[in-house]
């Protein structure tokens, strides 16, 4: 406690049961120690907490004001009640983003998490190279819309390098991000592709976590590598697990710029997700109470996920020791 | 002191986000400057030589460009708009004029004395707002017409002239379906028109595709639905309902996409805004031929290994032929921070005199006729024939320019006929749907 020490103190402590037993000396020292520190906690937390009121605490508050406003942002907002939600109810599109939203969601945490656990897994019982683990955090050093624009590219129809791959090998080409029944596929798996190492990482630290003598316990029992990851692997990574499916269910249900930059929502509103939808009625149609209906939804329903997340996979217990 | 220390650390980190933030906001204006943002990267050199001119004429004004590529520039201008960063002139496009108008962003021009009649017909007149007020100052102009690649027409023997004189109608496509399906040619060497021809797998389409065409087919449809005399509005300006629930309309788009379903037509699915534009298709010989606007001569044409031809668009069962010609017009924004200086760049822009510095370019039509003959003698120059964009506007026997359409709500528009546009083409939704779409748009202009 050098900072305790090397001032003085600055006031006298508020008195209590156990201050009262103690010598002058110790009171000091604990009321030092007690105000010093409230202090520093107050300067090192006050960045923090300025950020967190201007950019998240204020913006979400105003944004759930402007859901009952008609606001182009120009003009000042004029309240309209519940007509912004009663558009919601009954807009096609807006169901349609939501559905489209959530097929995303699904193949890609589908997807992620299994291909994930399996690399993670396999890291941490076939090999300790960091140079593998570097490789397979290596798509998540690049950008999103860089990731969106390089496999627009790669996968174009007629001028993609992918395609002519395919073509090359004889099969009819195939228009993954300009089909509907392609699109929203290949738009989930190049977010794979780009957070499968990170999301692989996450769960490797939690496999370090987990006991080796647990395995080695199991092998003179005679348990198989498979045995072994149902029985011990899987239900002692499992609040890890839950934690890292929670943030990135979230994560993925704000898909925005991989769309954004390869399909723009088509075809046909193929793959209008729910944050694209909010983005195209902010700033391409100046309905900002509209879209901030569509957002308030959205915290909505993460929430509700969230909370359904936490319940069901009990990721505050471990069933560790 | 270790805390003070750190408070003031803090402090002086929170004062230098917010005076940074606040400075963002001032950059790059002052009274003795003029900020001006347009789009086109070929167009800068033509207005910084207008530039030069403009702070000779004005001692001590000067006029700072910025230009940034087409979806950045949107994106950016109405960030800055809501944020107070504005430029003082900006390069206005005529689809994004009823909306700006809407948000009321736009300053008047009506005492610049813009003379209509010192313009190409109709360019000036776009400009007025439903409050009969002025807000841009005529620009320049573009055309549609066909670009081919003449080493794949002379293969199919196809000659410029018989190119320049192709018709078409919406029960058998005329000379024009004839003409790209003898353009077409499946792996086999079969062209379009011959037996055997295998449509599911065509080497080189007749015609490369530009997308759905969204509201307003520029470069897609709209040669085609106006040569039957359809419009887009009830009326010319400013109308109150879209007309996309017309049965001639939708006959037309019903014929348009089926040259896809014959194989002529590239499908939707080798369209990509970013990856896969007309041009790039018809440079990769993975077209024959594609609609494109005046903005794309030089890219064609400076395309290596291609050489190009241009034709007019067919003449259609109105007996004229259709494309659109679009006017660009400066605009100064309301909050512009040098509006006298604003206003005195817009009208030098506006003049004779620039116009025919950016018409000695030859990079695109200036507004003025004198602006225009600039620009298509400086094109002759460089070996390119431009008539087929210049003659639609002059020959009016024979064919018919139409423009953007100019109405309130315009991104609603947008954001509805998209969508609906593509479902036609890329999921052969029945164009009757269009109806309930049109309905839509137009209970929104009723509002």
């Amino acid at each position: 406690m050098t900072i305790a020490s090397s001032s003085p103190p600055s006031r006298l402590p508020v008195g209590g049961a156990e201050g009262a037993r103690t010598t002058p000396r110790t009171r000091k020292v604990k009321a030092r120690e007690g105000g010093g520190d409230g202090r520093l906690a107050a300067v090192f937390l006050a960045p923090a907490l300025l950020g967190f009121l201007v950019f998240l605490l204020w913006p979400t508050l105003r944004g759930i004001y402007l859901s009952f406003t008609r606001f182009n942002l120009l003009t000042p907002a004029e309240w309209v009640g519940l007509d912004n939600y009663d558009r919601m109810v009954h807009d096609p599109i807006f169901w349609d983003s939501l559905r489209v939203t959530v097929v995303y969601v699904v193949i890609n945490i589908g997807v992620q998490t299994v291909s994930a656990l399996a690399i993670a897994v396999l890291l941490q019982r076939l090999t300790q190279s960091a140079v593998l683990r570097g490789i397979v955090l290596t798509p998540y050093l690049m950008s999103n819309v860089v990731a969106g624009i390089v496999w627009l590219w790669v996968l174009d129809t007629q001028l993609g390098i992918g395609n002519e791959i395919i073509a090359g090998l004889g099969f009819d080409r195939i228009p993954f991000l300009n089909d509907e029944t392609w699109a929203i596929p290949t738009i989930a798996l190049i977010n794979v592709w780009r957070h499968v190492g990170y999301t692989a990482l996450l769960l490797f630290a939690g496999l370090q976590a987990i006991p080796n003598d647990m395995y080695e316990a199991a092998k003179v029992d005679g348990a198989s590598e498979w045995r072994m990851f149902w029985r011990i692997t899987l239900p002692l990574l499992r609040p890890v697990l839950a934690v890292v499916l929670i943030m990135t269910v979230i994560g993925s249900f704000q898909v925005f710029d991989t769309v954004a930059v390869t399909t723009n929502g088509g075809p046909a509103n193929a793959t209008n997700v729910l944050q694209f939808y909010i983005y195209g009625s902010a700033f391409g149609r100046f309905q900002f109470g509209y879209a901030s209906a569509m957002s308030v939804a959205l915290l909505v329903v993460l929430s509700a996920i969230t909370v359904l997340q936490y319940r069901i996979t009990r990721a505050g217990q471990t069933d560790l020791g | 002191m270790r805390i003070r220390t750190v408070m003031a650390l803090t402090g002086a980190l929170t004062l230098s986000l917010v005076s940074g933030c606040a400075q963002g906001g001032a950059a790059g204006s002052g009274a003795n400057s003029v900020t001006y943002w347009l789009w086109d990267a070929n167009q800068l050199p033509a207005y910084q030589a207008c530039a030069k001119g403009f702070e000779k004429e004005n001692p001590g004004l000067n006029v700072k460009i910025t230009q940034m590529g087409w979806a950045d520039y949107w994106t950016k201008l109405t960030a800055s708009f809501i944020a107070g960063t504005e430029p003082d002139v900006f390069t206005d496009h005529i689809q994004k004029f009823g909306q700006f108008a809407d948000l009321n962003v736009l300053e008047p021009l009506d005492d610049l004395g813009i003379d209509d009649s010192a313009y190409q017909a109709g360019l000036g007149a776009n400009w007025v707002g439903q409050d009969g007020h002025r807000y841009g100052a005529p620009k320049d102009w573009d055309t549609v017409a066909l670009f081919y690649n003449k080493k794949l027409t002379e293969a199919a023997g196809l000659t410029a002239d018989q190119l320049n004189s192709l018709s078409w109608n919406p029960k058998d496509g005329g000379t024009f379906e004839k003409a790209i399906a003898h353009l077409t040619v499946d792996r086999n060497g079969k062209r379009g028109d011959e037996p055997g021809f295998d449509k599911n797998h065509v080497k080189v389409y007749g015609l490369a595709t530009g997308g759905a065409g969204d509201g307003d087919g520029q470069t897609t449809w709209s040669p085609f639905t106006a040569s039957t005399g359809w419009n887009y509005t009830d009326k010319a300006r400013w109308g109150d309902a879209y007309e996309y629930n017309s049965k001639t309309f939708q006959s037309v788009i019903d014929w348009y996409f089926g040259l896809a379903k014959k194989g002529y037509l590239a499908p939707f699915t080798d369209y990509t805004d970013g990856a896969n534009p007309a041009n790039a298709q018809v440079a990769s010989g993975r077209a024959a031929a594609a609609f494109d606007g005046a903005w794309m001569i030089s890219t064609y044409y400076g395309t290596k290994g291609l050489s190009v031809g241009t034709a007019v668009t067919p003449t259609g069962p109105s007996g004229k032929r259709a494309t659109m010609m679009n006017g660009l017009a400066d605009s100064v924004t309301k909050n512009a921070r040098n509006k006298e200086g604003a206003k005195k760049w817009v009208k030098y822009l506006a003049s004779n005199e620039c116009q025919k510095t950016v018409g000695g370019y030859g990079i695109v039509f200036p507004a003025t006729p004198d602006g225009t003959a600039a620009a298509v003698a400086a094109y002759r120059k460089k070996g390119i024939d431009v008539s087929a964009f210049t003659e639609p506007v002059t020959d009016k026997q024979h064919a018919r320019t139409f423009s953007f359409p100019v109405t309130d709500y315009a991104a609603d528009v947008y954001a509805l006929m998209r969508p609906a546009m593509q479902d036609v083409f890329a999921n052969d939704a029945p164009v009757s749907g269009l109806t309930k779409t049109n309905d839509q748009i137009n209970f929104i202009l009723g509002q």
